[in-house]
């Protein structure tokens, strides 16, 4: 069956590919419409990728989309879209930051206790929309929306100097971390550190894969997401299923933060990146909820981000990169179900003309085909 | 491929029908012609003028109008904004439209009262709803995918006065079918559709339901007789006095009790929408009994959830094969664990064991026939009888106790038909209790040991399957007979009638 499977790959890949060279194409539109060159600034940009401080600073923001992309893949997995990400991500950062400043135990305890924190913060956080859309049936969309809304006062309130917030100049802190939470980066010389807490981002990827692939729950999780009512039949939960994905999801993306939290600032202050639960949306669905596609995503974005500040300096303006990446999500959204249905209809095709030609499975099939 | 070397011809002023079994690619046919689906070659020509037809838009353009089997209504709007939903255009969404409305609802003797809420209405009025809709946008041709499926006896008889009226007006009606005996009482034309090619036409007057079966199944009809009784006298499931609530409270199943025994088949029949669905689903524990109780062997299993169940040994071939036997986009070895994802070869312990399910999956597709490249497909690319087949290999596969088969052969060919009565009947000999919900009366009569019928959410009377005819229990189904039905001997009524092949169009009388 290897026909098969080379079309799978085939299937898998046009997608985003398709999206890519689309988006390509209409920045450029963009581009010569507003009368620049429409070459020059992705020559730019491409060329930002060779240098080493700049890949670095990919790396590591790839690592915070990474993790906040799969949070979100394991909702779409089962058809829930969880928007909260960006609230739970913060808060799990916040309470982090806040228990990593006021308590001090040795590094391998006070480590496992900060990643902790932040899964049951981001979890805690996500189930709350979970147990309003099972008991209440209350979409997960809108929960998580004004659950983001909410977030974002409980994180202000936090800030106060009263409560848990330290002053540092005009900035609002929590205080600078105990050192034995810091987590070491990897050196790279002049070209900077890489986040330690980068391969935590490559073994939660791996873990997505084997839990949805290589598990009962995992099977369970993609049959809700393929055909609720499958499911059901096949004896999943549907409302045990809804929370305990949500509450993963919540966990996953309560890390999101942390790799610049424990490998970066040590504290959680208003300079602290915001929206990547967002980005992490658009990087999903780019890379097709898989491991290596949200992968491959999420340093794409990073790649984005991090080289288009080189525009301002030849005369472009560095938001030809935003303006690609909401390009790549819309043209993200239109080629991948044309070419779902496209791959659906070329296999039945397929099947049909090799049942017609005699190609069928096991050897005795030769006795007269009753059954088309 | 789905059809080939299809003709048809429809003559304006008349209705024709289209007989095939389930899944001879009656349903496709009629998709090409409304549009929905674009023919690989050949041709189709309205008013002798050639025409491609893109879309259903493009259809009713040209005419063409589609009833379809289910319908495609808001419940919870009036007749008359269903009517105008999408063609606001065509007489506006007042006054001008409910006068439409009513004239065309006069002059077919349809009876459609435009500013009722169409939840309100019965499952026939309906139906008329939804040919008035086609007959508003202009059709002048309308395709009515199985109308009578849903239909009580005095209801069809009512809906073919309509179409004898429609035909008067100079309309062209084509007339979906596997019910041979409605067929000849209404068609002008009869066109005979056999696995994806028109194998002849026939006028009514001139031809018998044997000859049309025969052209139809191209061959003798397998007949579904057991031949020795298996029974034992050991109690599988018992339900005692099961009842199951709407929201509302009103009673979707009502003191429903029955024991079916090790090596036992009863057979439910009964109307669709009286209370199958609602028992299977209980049965099987995707909806909970308001009260009384489910035995299964000693073990109560009334508060257990789906997932025990099935492992605790319930088999289930669904209804609905799409929405509750398959995941059409996953291959065809994913689709052998859902529904056993706990249980061996698909499990050891929490992990998955994707080379033994696979391992298996082979075996069932050899072990029951199913015809496909390869297990690495999805489910969809399979014709509706292969996956069925691997349904039922599925389900067989983990030694079921009892098995829950709603028209375990809806949608499959003789040839897959025959196989899979054989193996209901082969698990039956090995002590296998069998719930059957088939609206096919010859199925029903020739599997089950046991016969019950349902109406209304009850079980309204049983009948002894060695005897019954199915004019005798098709009566029962529309609730005029209860208790215990008896066989009355006369001569033409004799016990091999039950099985000639003219027997399905009886069902719904």
């Amino acid at each position: 069956m290897k026909k098969f499977d080379k079309e799978r790959v085939l299937l898998a890949v046009a997608g985003p590919v398709i999206a890519l060279a689309v988006a390509f194409v209409l920045s450029a539109i963009v581009l010569i419409a507003s009368g620049k060159n429409p070459v020059e600034p992705f020559a730019v940009m491409f060329e930002q990728a060779g240098f080493s401080d700049i890949q670095v600073l990919i790396i590591n923001q790839a690592s915070m989309y990474y993790i906040a992309a799969l949070a979100v893949a394991i909702g779409f997995r089962m058809n829930l879209f969880n928007i909260g990400v960006d609230g739970q991500y913060q808060l799990g950062a916040m309470l982090a930051a806040i228990v990593g400043a006021h308590m001090n135990l040795p590094a391998v305890i006070q480590i496992p206790l900060l990643l902790l924190t932040a899964i049951f913060t981001g979890a805690f956080w996500a189930g709350i929309a979970g147990v309003l859309k099972v008991t209440r049936g209350v979409s997960e969309v809108v929960a998580t929306i004004m659950l983001n809304a909410i977030a974002t006062s409980v994180i202000g309130y936090l800030w106060l100097p009263t409560v848990f917030g330290v002053k540092v100049g005009n900035n609002n802190t929590t205080g600078e971390m105990h050192s034995s939470g810091w987590i070491p980066g990897i050196d790279m010389g002049p070209a900077g550190e890489i986040y330690g807490l980068v391969v935590l981002a490559v073994l939660l990827g791996i873990g997505y894969w084997v839990v949805l692939n290589r598990t009962r729950f995992g099977f369970d999780l993609r049959a809700s997401g393929a055909s609720e009512t499958a499911a059901a039949a096949s004896g999943v939960d549907p409302k045990r299923m809804t929370l305990t994905a949500m509450l993963i999801s919540g966990a996953i993306a309560g890390l999101a933060g942390l790799p610049i939290l424990l490998g970066d600032t040590h504290t959680y202050s208003l300079n602290f990146p915001t929206g990547i639960g967002f980005l992490g949306i658009g990087i999903a669905l780019l890379g097709r909820n898989s491991p290596v596609g949200i992968a491959f995503a999420a340093l794409l974005w990073a790649w984005l981000d991090k080289a288009s500040p080189e525009l301002d300096f030849h005369g472009y303006d560095k938001e030809i990169a935003v303006i690609m990446q909401g390009l790549i999500v819309l043209s993200v959204v239109v080629s991948y179900e044309a070419v779902r249905e496209w791959g659906l209809r070329r296999q039945q095709r397929r099947v049909g003309a090799e049942l017609a030609a005699g190609h069928v499975l096991g050897a005795h099939n030769t006795k007269e085909v009753a059954g088309r | 491929m789905a059809n080939h070397d299809i003709h048809l011809t429809v003559r304006k002023g008349t209705v024709h029908a289209l007989v095939g079994e389930n899944g001879a690619g009656k349903s496709t046919l009629m998709k090409i012609l409304y549009g929905m689906q674009k023919p690989d070659e050949g041709t189709i020509t309205i008013d002798g003028e050639q025409v491609s037809l893109h879309s259903p838009a493009d259809a009713i353009t040209r005419g063409i109008g589609m009833v379809h089997q289910h319908f495609m209504l808001a419940d919870n709007l009036t007749v008359l904004e269903n009517v105008v939903l999408g063609s606001e255009k065509l007489y506006g969404i007042g006054a001008k439209a409910r006068r439409k409305i009513t004239e065309i609802s006069d002059r077919y003797g349809l009876g459609v009262r435009p500013d009722v809420l169409v939840e309100e209405l019965g499952v026939a009025a309906r139906q008329r709803v939804e040919i008035l809709k086609v007959l508003y946008r202009g059709a002048t041709t309308l395709i009515l995918d199985e109308p009578t499926a849903v239909l009580v006896p005095q209801e069809v008889d009512a809906l073919f006065a309509n179409l004898r009226e429609l035909k008067s007006e100079g309309l062209s009606v084509i007339f979906i079918s596997h019910k041979l005996g409605e067929v000849l009482s209404v068609a002008d034309e009869i066109t005979v559709i056999r696995r994806g090619t028109t194998v002849g036409t026939a006028v009514p007057s001139e031809t018998t339901p044997r000859q049309l079966a025969e052209m139809m199944v191209g061959s003798e009809l397998p007949t579904p007789e057991t031949a020795e009784s298996t029974v034992t006298d050991r109690p599988v499931i018992t339900v005692d006095k099961l009842r199951l609530q709407a929201p509302g409270g009103k009673a979707l199943l009502d003191d429903i009790t029955f024991t079916i025994h090790a090596g036992e088949v009863l057979g439910i029949a009964g109307v669709e929408g009286n209370g199958q669905t609602e028992l299977v689903d209980a049965l099987i524990g995707l909806r909970h009994a308001d009260s009384g109780t489910i035995t299964l062997a000693e073990e109560e299993i009334t508060g257990w959830h789906t997932r025990k169940r099935r492992e605790q040994g319930v088999g289930y071939i669904p209804e609905d094969r799409h929405r509750h036997g398959l995941l059409l986009e996953a291959p065809l070895w994913e689709n052998r664990i859902l529904g056993h994802v706990t249980e061996k070869p698909n499990a050891k312990g929490v992990w998955l064991d994707p080379k033994a399910a696979q391992e298996d999956t082979r075996r069932i597709v050899e072990a029951y026939d199913v015809r496909t490249p390869g297990i690495d497909v999805t489910a969809a690319s399979l014709s509706g009888g292969n996956q069925q087949k691997l349904i039922v290999g599925r389900e067989m596969s983990h030694k079921p106790r009892f098995l829950i088969a709603a028209h375990p052969t809806r949608g499959v060919d003789v040839g897959a038909q025959a196989a899979i009565w054989d193996h209901i009947r082969e698990a039956r000999r090995e002590g296998l209790a069998v719930l059957l919900i088939s609206a096919d009366l010859d199925e029903l009569i020739g599997l089950s040991d046991t016969l019950r019928v349902i109406y209304n959410g009850r079980l309204v009377a049983d009948a002894d399957p060695a005897t019954i005819t199915p004019e005798e229990l098709g009566s029962a189904m529309t609730g005029a007979a209860t208790g215990h039905l008896e066989h009355e001997e006369t001569p033409e009524n004799s016990a091999d009638v039950s099985k000639s092949p003219e027997s399905p169009e009886d069902e719904a009388r």
